[in-house]
């Protein structure tokens, strides 16, 4: 994958050369006029998982979760169902499941084989998501990879790592951070990152209010 | 087929590249938003199923998938599905610019549906809405029960299969029956007219010190999501 050539991860966007570009367009122009793709649609898609689908939706599944003992439990049992309810249902969430960390437990979600990701509340995978490095390595040396994350993770708590081979999609459940006692949806929602729903980080933690 | 995209295990892979930059961009080029857009909008055409999409994308030379970007493999599986499916023929695929070499079926010939037009906007919206749910009504039986082990056999057919190579020939316990789903060995070879072939599917847990041996934390799992045929008594 380009991303694993060894430059700097930051001039990607220097990377594919203009033949690629080319290329594209030129398939793109075929079938248009074959009358198989209509260019306001590839513009609406675009738009769709650029600003419209993303982790937003996730965390406020799990923010209300945090609240609403009845809907974590309904989003243990039958995810699915739950998350719909919010309104976030389709293509790569039609079967959900959502697993939750605990005291003991640490939950990590990878896809070995492509790029699986529940795309109804997570939006499209980040690029290290989809690089062979994180497909080869999450299931292999999990500690390791979180580690890169900068999560340290207590000897006594087990790593459950949910390889996507099938057409269900895996959602962690991160725990609630401490100190947020009180806290409405929206703002525990601001503390649920992307990171912390696929689990390679904890959710984080409120900002350090400066005492008066 | 044990191809170049069955990672999981695989030693030698240096750290994850975990920037700002590569975490929050979805997209590096403007052809990526628009090799992402057209995979989609061709794909709700209805001229090929998920697990045929997958193949095409990773049925590539080993060196290639690796050094291939994301998108540009994208590309690959979509070019190869168009001629496969005759909606373009190979010589247009041919003479596209930098054209590369793409195996490319001898015998496709373009022949498009009667009928057959670009989705609307609001045609693929609600395409999305709808997705491609994989779970299937019957009144199959699953042959093995909750907490049972179970081993996944040796996997030596060459077409697509989702039963991850380092989980081969391991033994792992059943947590969870997840209802009859269709099987992609099957559904991404699946001939015209054919039946889809549904399978029930599991999820298995493995000890990592089983899978990965003394790298790995007792007390550390992986969860992997299997159908049935992949698997056998322990």
């Amino acid at each position: 994958m380009a991303h694993d050539h060894d430059h700097d991860h930051d001039e990607e966007h220097t990377h594919p050369p203009s033949d690629l570009e080319l290329r594209v367009k030129a398939l793109e122009s075929l079938l248009v006029e074959k009358g198989l793709v209509d260019p306001t649609t590839l513009d609406a898609l675009i738009d769709t998982y650029e600003h419209r689908v993303g982790p937003r939706n996730g965390a406020q599944v799990v923010a209300k979760a945090w609240v609403d003992a009845e809907f974590r439990q309904w989003l243990l049992r039958d995810a699915t169902a739950a998350v719909a309810s919010l309104g976030f249902e389709g293509r790569q969430g039609e079967h959900l499941k959502v697993v939750e960390n605990t005291a003991t437990t640490h939950n990590l979600v990878v896809c070995t084989l492509c790029s699986c990701y529940p795309w109804t509340v997570l939006g499209l995978p980040p690029s290290w998501y989809k690089s062979a490095p994180y497909r080869a390595r999450a299931v292999s040396e999990p500690r390791a990879v979180l580690a890169e994350f900068g999560t340290e993770l207590p000897v006594d708590t087990s790593v459950r790592v949910w390889d996507s081979t099938a057409e269900l999609r895996y959602l962690v459940l991160p725990s609630r951070p401490a100190g947020t006692q009180g806290w409405s949806e929206d703002q525990l929602a601001e503390l649920v990152s992307r990171n912390s729903m696929i689990g390679v980080e904890p959710a984080s933690a409120p900002p350090v209010e400066s005492s008066a | 087929m044990i191809g170049a995209h069955d990672l999981g295990g695989k030693a030698g892979f240096s750290s994850v590249a975990v920037t700002t930059e590569s975490s929050e961009v979805l997209f590096h080029n403007e052809w990526e938003r628009r090799a992402f857009a057209l995979t989609l909008a061709t794909g709700m055409l209805g001229q090929w199923n998920i697990d045929e999409s997958r193949h095409a994308r990773e049925n590539q030379e080993p060196n290639r998938y690796l050094s291939n970007s994301y998108y540009e493999t994208w590309m690959v599986g979509l070019q190869t599905l168009l001629a496969q499916k005759g909606l373009v023929a190979p010589h247009e695929i041919a003479a596209l610019p930098k054209a590369e070499t793409l195996a490319m079926p001898a015998q496709a010939k373009v022949e498009l549906a009667e009928g057959l037009s670009a989705r609307t906007p609001a045609q693929a919206a609600a395409a999305l809405r709808r997705g491609g749910p994989t779970a299937m009504e019957t009144d199959a039986v699953p042959r093995f029960s909750l907490g049972e082990r179970v081993r996944v056999l040796p996997m030596t057919q060459a077409g697509h299969t989702r039963a991850p190579q380092y989980t081969h020939g391991a033994s792992g316990v059943i947590t969870a029956y997840n209802g009859v789903h269709i099987f992609p060995d099957a559904n991404a070879h699946r001939t015209s007219g054919a039946d889809t072939v549904g399978e029930p599917l599991y999820t298995v847990e493995f000890s990592s010190v089983e899978l990965f041996g003394a790298v790995s934390q007792p007390g550390d799992s992986v969860f992997v999501d299997l159908w049935e045929p992949y698997l056998s008594y322990a």
